[in-house]
């Protein structure tokens, strides 16, 4: 069982909390929810070895939202006292336009979420600043002595601290404490003038020892130099259309643009997305099936329940290739009339409620990893890399390689300059020939922007082969 | 600076007591940045508000210096226990972290001194009803183009009015208003053969309410856009000439703007490193950042940092003339501030663009397509495809392919690249058609070649 998160530390009583929701909660409203959160946020960055910079950032409000039909009326404040409640409640209901009489609400049942993931006694929250300063000084170190073309190491120690409670008209009082922590390193490699850059980091909702455990800072630290000095030799990368290979874990955004966001319900309720009506039809070939889980213990993308008050689960999307579910917050869920998945994230109180991923992979297949790579003559393999994007509309998404190797008659030999890949969503997966045995999820790194807000998602796959996609060199 | 005091009193005096609060926790230096705003929006689909949304808020940054070592905080809690908390937490915190030579306040005979108004504010304030209307009737707009657009993500109507208060301890104060009203439509037209979809929006942003497009405009403007990428196909891998539309010759813009900030290069993350007074492009091609644009949307009377605005001539005639830079970047690189500091609350400065704009030429968009005899007009691109490190570039695509001079038909999902480099040297026309939408902006540019990756 997760926390038992109280409104005493908003400084609320469940009276006054019942009372704003009663008055939002008007005849015509369907439903209506109170999002309370605090918010500590820390940095420390280091550069040129110096870790020279700390950052801290409190915050604390409440979102009020009311949904008619399809309307949601929403306001948010960062002051708490009753009086700002209930300013915020007027202005949800606006949408409303009903009597401004209030209904009684069900008397909500405390809870406590059912999962727990990111157990808070062990998550060791506070650190000393001196010893994340230790930290980036470690990977400074580490990154160096990898190889002297290292010439300038950048890194990055970000923690958050969220304690959120959800009340809900349909009868949930229910809180949850959320930590999240994220590493980060950038190597730039010098050689004969040219610069060349390497990125590599991991988190999740994890204490401060993950970064510990078998040495993983220094691993990260590794890994981002490893490939700065790899981009050195680097050669342009190919123009056209090839088949390519995904090596496990990060390469796993792929799913995350090409198929997650076009599953998203509201798109699908909308019909503006390239999936609206594929439900049930295929989207993929066989050999692909893929989840949205936001039960994995620790991860970046998992949470004990959503920020509507329901606890995460694990949705089948796509099986063996057929697409099964979309991605569900309630206000969709009501409307669609399926199922809700536990997906209604926000980034802040100050953000409305939308059905967003967790974590998202594809499960194992049974093709050898090496066998995979042999299957190539011509082709690409990529192992890293950078961010992406969706139209949702016409399903075109990108997702932009960072290390990637030509292959070349069934062997890895080059590595190649940074390539942005695009494809077509629906299509994509049903190119995908061959799945790995080898899932791998991400080591937490992601984050998600969707209409302005950013969430922190996870992504996995298992070394695969895509027949053809569009690799965006210049080598023609 | 003593804009407008009478707004500010509260938060004047509020500033000046955490500034003595941290000077007795140990702070040597300080300065506190405080932002206040209301934000309203309301989004329209298919003719009934879909959501709306109201709030206010405020936010409070800290900055100290212990000697040489320094931290920020922020918090949106005003009260006084909180802020005396804040004051010393900030100072421990900096204590934590090692000496840095270059940290400090900007010199206190720079800060700015003049009272300039530079028109940023508008105090008009829309009703609810109102903005529901402005949002239903650009989205009526575009829903009434043409047949074909069939669906829609909606009609936008947001506004804003806030406020930021600076103050350091040199004995700075100043503060000013601005405001920002904005719309926008995203059709979705749907192929009738196919049924094939594609959506595409339009939007006007501006600190006037009066200036702001009619919606009857923005919403054709986007209906016509999303209708004419209606049968879009591959085309096939091929080096052509590219002509970016002035929106995304301005992802351009962008992507040159985080190259010249001084934080990109005294890290050595840019690949313009070591290239001021160098030539690197023609010319014909003068970039500027202008802080001082009556009315502008990057336009603001001081810096993150209180120090004066200005406009900066970053390329002159095709030569790298200068970087965009705030006090600690400039140190580090042995120059004075650009007045570029850019601060978000809770952060350190960074540097960021005010009004940065690449100076418009003489040709229209139509006038350059006609000089191609076939390329490819972007109209959109996607990803992140960019290494500021080396430049190299690499974006997913759609627009138009262009034979004979005139667009031909609608593309998709292809991709461009290049190296920044060579496509900024490459830069053949610089059109006439600049309209200041954003932060930075752009005329459409046509560069002589890169490669389109297709089928």
């Amino acid at each position: 069982m997760g926390e038992l998160v109280d409104l005493v530390s908003f400084g609320l009583t469940e009276g006054e909390v019942l009372s704003a929701l009663g008055r939002v909660k008007v005849r015509d409203v369907d439903y209506a929810d109170l999002y309370f959160e605090s918010c500590v946020s820390e940095s420390v960055s280091m550069e040129e070895s110096l870790v020279k910079r700390a950052t801290k950032s409190v915050s604390q409000g409440v979102g009020v939202r009311a949904t008619v039909g399809e309307k949601t009326g929403f306001a948010y404040s960062d002051e708490l006292t009753k009086k700002d409640l209930d300013l915020a409640a007027d202005t949800a209901r606006y949408i409303a336009s009903s009597p401004s009489r209030g209904q009684a609400v069900p008397v909500p049942v405390r809870q406590r979420p059912t999962h727990d993931l990111y157990p808070v006694d062990r998550v060791q929250v506070e650190v000393a600043t001196v010893d994340r300063v230790a930290l980036l000084n470690a990977i400074d170190a580490e990154a160096r002595r990898y190889d002297p073309r290292i010439k300038s190491v950048m890194a990055s120690f970000n923690t958050e601290y969220k304690v959120v409670v959800v009340a809900t008209s349909d009868g949930t009082l229910i809180g949850d404490v959320q930590p999240l922590s994220r590493l980060q390193v950038t190597c730039i490699a010098e050689e004969k003038g040219q610069r060349q850059s390497g990125s590599f980091g991991g988190g999740g909702r994890v204490g401060f020892e993950f970064y510990h455990e078998g040495d993983r800072h220094l691993r990260f630290a590794r890994e981002a130099a490893r490939q700065a000095i790899l981009n050195l030799s680097a050669v342009d990368a190919p123009a056209g259309v090839m088949p390519v290979v995904l090596g496990g874990g990060w390469p796993g955004i792929l799913l995350h643009e090409a198929i997650g966001h076009g599953l998203e319900a509201d798109f699908n309720r909308k019909k503006t997305s390239a999936f609206s009506s594929l439900l049930g039809k295929r989207v993929a070939s066989d050999v692909c099936t893929i989840v949205d889980d936001g039960t994995l213990p620790g991860r970046r993308g998992s949470l004990n329940m959503d920020d509507e008050g329901t606890p995460t689960g694990r949705t089948t999307l796509i099986e063996n290739g057929i697409l099964r579910a979309y991605i569900t917050d309630k206000l969709n869920a009501r409307l669609m009339g399926i199922p809700v998945t536990g997906n209604g994230r926000r980034e802040s109180y100050q953000s409305v409620v939308l059905p967003r991923m967790t974590n998202t992979f594809m499960l194992a297949g049974t093709s050898n990893p090496e066998e995979i790579i042999r299957s190539v003559n011509r082709g690409l393999y990529a192992v890293s890399f950078g961010g992406g994007q969706v139209d949702i509309t016409n399903g075109k998404f990108v997702f932009s390689a960072s290390e990637a190797y030509l292959i070349e008659g069934g062997k890895v030999t080059r590595p190649v300059k940074g390539a942005t890949l695009i494809g077509s969503g629906p299509e994509i997966l049903t190119k995908v020939s061959m799945v790995g045995h080898d899932l791998k999820l991400d080591e937490g790194v992601g984050t998600c922007g969707k209409d302005g807000q950013s969430v922190p998602v996870g992504v996995g796959l298992p070394t695969i082969r895509i027949d053809e996609i569009t690799v965006g060199g210049t080598q023609g | 600076m003593s804009l407008q005091m009478h707004e500010h009193d509260g938060y004047s005096q509020l500033a000046l007591d955490l500034l003595a609060k941290a000077k007795q926790s140990g702070a040597t230096e300080a300065d506190i940045i405080i932002a206040e705003g209301e934000t309203f929006s309301v989004q329209v689909r298919l003719g009934t508000v879909d959501r709306l949304t109201k709030a206010r808020e405020k936010h409070l940054g800290l900055r100290v210096f212990v000697g040489k070592r320094s931290a920020s905080t922020a918090t949106s809690d005003f009260s006084a226990d909180s802020l005396s908390a804040l004051a010393a937490e900030t100072c421990t915190l900096a204590k934590a972290v090692v000496e840095d030579p270059v940290s400090g306040l900007p010199k206190a005979d720079q800060m700015a001194a003049e009272r300039t108004d530079l028109d940023l504010y508008d105090p008009t304030r829309l009703n609810t009803e109102q903005q529901i209307d402005l949002a239903k009737r650009v989205e009526a707009a575009a829903m009434s183009m043409d047949e074909r657009v069939t669906n829609s993500e909606g009609g936008d109507f947001d506004s804003s009015a806030g406020r930021v208060v600076m103050a350091n301890s040199h004995g700075f104060l100043g503060g000013y208003q601005s405001s920002s009203f904005s719309m926008s439509a995203s059709p979705v037209a749907t192929d009738p053969k196919t049924g094939a979809m594609q959506r595409d929006s339009w939007y006007d942003v501006q600190r006037k309410f009066s200036k702001l497009n009619s919606p009857e405009a923005v919403g054709l403007e986007a209906a016509r856009r999303a209708v004419r990428k209606l049968g879009a196909r591959k085309v096939a891998t091929q080096r052509v000439p590219v002509v970016f539309d002035a929106e995304m010759a301005g992802s351009l813009m962008g992507n040159l703007c985080g190259a010249v900030s001084g934080y990109s290069l005294y890290k050595g993350v840019s690949f313009l490193a070591g290239q001021l007074g160098k030539s690197l492009a023609p010319d014909y091609v003068t970039v500027y950042d202008d802080g001082r644009i009556v009315g502008g949307l990057g336009s603001r009377p001081f810096d993150g940092e209180g120090l004066p605005t200005r406009k900066t001539t970053v390329v002159e005639r095709g030569v790298l003339k200068s970087y965009l830079l705030d006090t600690y970047s400039g140190r580090k690189l042995g120059m004075p501030s650009t007045g570029n500091a850019s601060r978000s609350v809770g952060e350190n400065p960074s540097v960021g663009p005010t009004n940065f704009y690449l100076a418009p030429g003489t040709k229209t968009a139509q006038e350059i397509i006609a000089t191609v005899k076939e390329g490819l007009y972007v109209t959109d691109l996607i990803g992140f495809g960019f290494n500021m490190v080396t430049g190299d570039y690499s974006r997913g695509a759609s627009g138009f392919w262009i034979e004979g001079g005139e667009l031909a038909y609608p593309v998709e999902e292809i991709t461009i690249a290049g190296n920044f480099k060579e496509m900024f040297a490459g830069i053949e026309m610089v059109g006439s058609d600049i309209v200041f939408r954003g932060r930075i902006t752009s005329p459409t540019v046509k560069i002589a070649e890169m490669m389109v990756a297709g089928s």
